[in-house]
């Protein structure tokens, strides 16, 4: 395994794929939440297991049929204690958060979900975690009920919730931190309601996992999901968590081999968690690399990580809201690493049209959020979003191109 | 600011973009559709009076970037009075346009789009009001999206 940088000072270095020119600036990369970069300790792995330990895991007899078995298991193994998980049965991997909740719907919602009972989502999901809801709602008869946004500030209206979650609710499932907005959600508390209505929880923490310390014992969730490449980690593999006792009782969601313990012509058994859910080749290259990502993050501290991320986004919210006709969502103290906003007279497509021409890489429109950005009166915002190599002079450069905008538009 | 963006937002743009021309819903439609751009979120109606095979009136609404309404805008202005077979003709001139930065072949303010060609990802913000348009004037009052079309 590569040395693991350690130096906040240095950080630049190990992501080479900053220091670059676009449309004659200096790149500055504040596309986070859509993905992160790989700092070099993650593309070296990839190099280095490809270079040396590639084969098939499992069942294999031979010498790197082993390697790669101990390092798609060490992975996992890495994954559990970075999220705190009681064991490596808990953590299955997967394509990334899509794959994972549409897993825990399927599984365990179609083992589950009878006519008559409930999902609660809430208003801010990402299609991700809402419509493999509506998938598994309209084949058992389920019905879905929604945790309201308060309006622009972004935050849950809980004043409701019980009114809300009642025992009707057999799922609860509410993301993290918003890809939107930028809300913090109280994810422990959440769960500690999901509970006593007898409701499993599902946490997407696709936005929350590569930005703060995230243990799924702290949070008490039954479900967590998230993705690799939002993490530092390689695009093509994430992650489900679930509490052994929930896995050991779903049915597989997809068969074929290395899932099974006995195969007849006409039935067959099947492994327990993880190998259950693990049907066909998994993604053992990916997985390996996603370890050393969590090596990364843990060098640096991800309550550093929260830190830097928080204080950056604040800082924008803070600057932006000083320019003429921005509306700014989410919440105007603690937010996640990153910062949404509209123009009310220049579109967000445009804004994002030139800030590129500056360098800049911004990302444009509902952000797989239709509903919320419905409800909110608003067809596109812009999003800028933070990582741990972001620097204050980035978000210097992000308001002067803003403001280059805005007086283009004004005529 | 670069060449490619000073085409891309010429003054004709700019100003379709700040004063909208045909803007709203027209209550003497006898056609009309919608277009969307789902990765985006842009729409666009676009409301067609036809008396026999002319457009006698049209307008559009809509909300999406500069471009997008820029196009509807002086989309609006073009296709008013033509027959249908002109309208095709017409749509087919502007996707050479904004495609391949082609000229048009008489002085037209379309040409304020060949811009758009440097920016591919902004070709379907062009082309969506046209694309409604189209379906309205073939009675086809179903919603267009530029995503399942080759632009």
């Amino acid at each position: 395994m590569s040395a693991i940088p350690t130096s906040w000072e240095r950080i630049r270095e190990e992501f080479p794929i900053l220091d670059q020119q676009v449309n004659g600036h200096p790149l500055v990369y504040l596309d986070n939440a859509a993905t992160t970069q790989r700092p070099r300790s993650v593309v070296a792995e990839l190099d280095r297991f490809y270079a040396r330990d590639n084969s098939n895991v499992h069942r294999g007899l031979h010498a790197l049929s082993m390697r790669a078995t101990d390092a798609y298991e060490g992975a996992r193994a890495r994954l559990t204690r970075f999220i705190g998980a009681a064991a490596a049965e808990e953590v299955i991997f997967t394509r990334g958060t899509t794959e994972s909740i549409n897993l825990v719907a399927a599984s365990f919602g179609g083992a589950n979900l009878r006519r008559g009972d409930v999902i609660l989502l809430t208003e801010m999901e990402h299609h991700s975690n809402l419509v493999p809801w509506q998938m598994i709602a309209q084949r058992t008869g389920a019905t879905l009920r929604y945790v309201p946004v308060t309006g622009d500030e972004g935050l849950l209206d809980l004043s409701d919730i019980d009114r809300l979650l009642t025992p009707e609710v057999k799922i609860f499932a509410f993301t993290h931190v918003s890809n939107t907005l930028g809300t913090v959600n109280p994810a422990a508390d959440l769960c500690a309601r999901a509970r006593r209505v007898g409701a499993v929880s599902v946490v997407d923490a696709a936005q929350s996992i590569g930005h703060m310390p995230v243990d799924v014992g702290a949070i008490g969730c039954d479900f967590m999901a998230f993705s690799g490449h939002k993490m530092a980690g390689p695009t093509g593999i994430g992650v489900l968590y679930g509490r052994r006792a929930l896995l050991d009782a779903m049915p597989p969601w997809q068969g074929g081999g290395g899932m099974i313990s006995a195969v007849d012509f006409f039935e067959s058994r099947w492994k327990p968690s993880p190998e259950r859910f693990e049907a066909g080749t998994p993604n053992f290259g990916d997985a390996a690399a996603l370890g050393t990502a969590c090596d990364f993050l843990d060098a640096l501290g991800r309550e550093r990580v929260r830190e830097h991320d928080g204080a950056l986004a604040r800082e924008a919210y803070e600057r932006l809201a000083e320019l003429p006709g921005i509306r700014l969502l989410g919440p105007a103290g603690e937010r996640g690493g990153l910062v949404s906003f509209a123009f009310k007279d220049v579109h967000a497509h445009d804004v994002v049209t030139f800030a590129d021409e500056d360098g800049i890489a911004l990302r444009g429109g509902h952000h797989c959020n239709q509903p919320l950005m419905k409800k909110l009166g608003l067809a596109s915002t812009v999003r800028a979003s933070f990582y741990v190599y972001n620097e204050r002079r980035e978000i210097d450069a992000l308001v002067a191109s803003m403001r280059r905008t805005l007086r283009f538009f004004a005529g | 600011m670069s060449a490619d963006l000073s085409d891309l937002y010429q003054q004709v743009i700019l100003d379709h973009n700040r004063r909208p021309r045909n803007r709203g819903k027209l209550p003497t439609a006898n056609r009309s559709a919608h277009g969307d751009n789902p990765s985006c979120g842009d729409q666009c109606d676009v409301f067609l009076r036809l008396d026999g095979d002319r457009i006698a009136e049209i307008s559009f609404d809509g909300s999406g970037c500069a471009i997008s309404q820029a196009s509807a805008s002086l989309m609006t202005t073009q296709l008013k009075g033509k027959t249908a077979a002109e309208a095709e003709k017409l749509y087919a001139d502007f996707h050479e346009i904004v495609a391949n930065g082609k000229e048009p072949e008489e002085i037209s303010d379309l040409a304020a789009f060949a811009g758009v060609h440097a920016f591919p990802a902004r070709i379907k913000c062009a082309t969506l009001s046209w694309h409604a348009a189209l379906n309205a004037l073939h009675g086809e009052p179903v919603a267009a999206t530029t995503e399942s079309h080759t632009d």
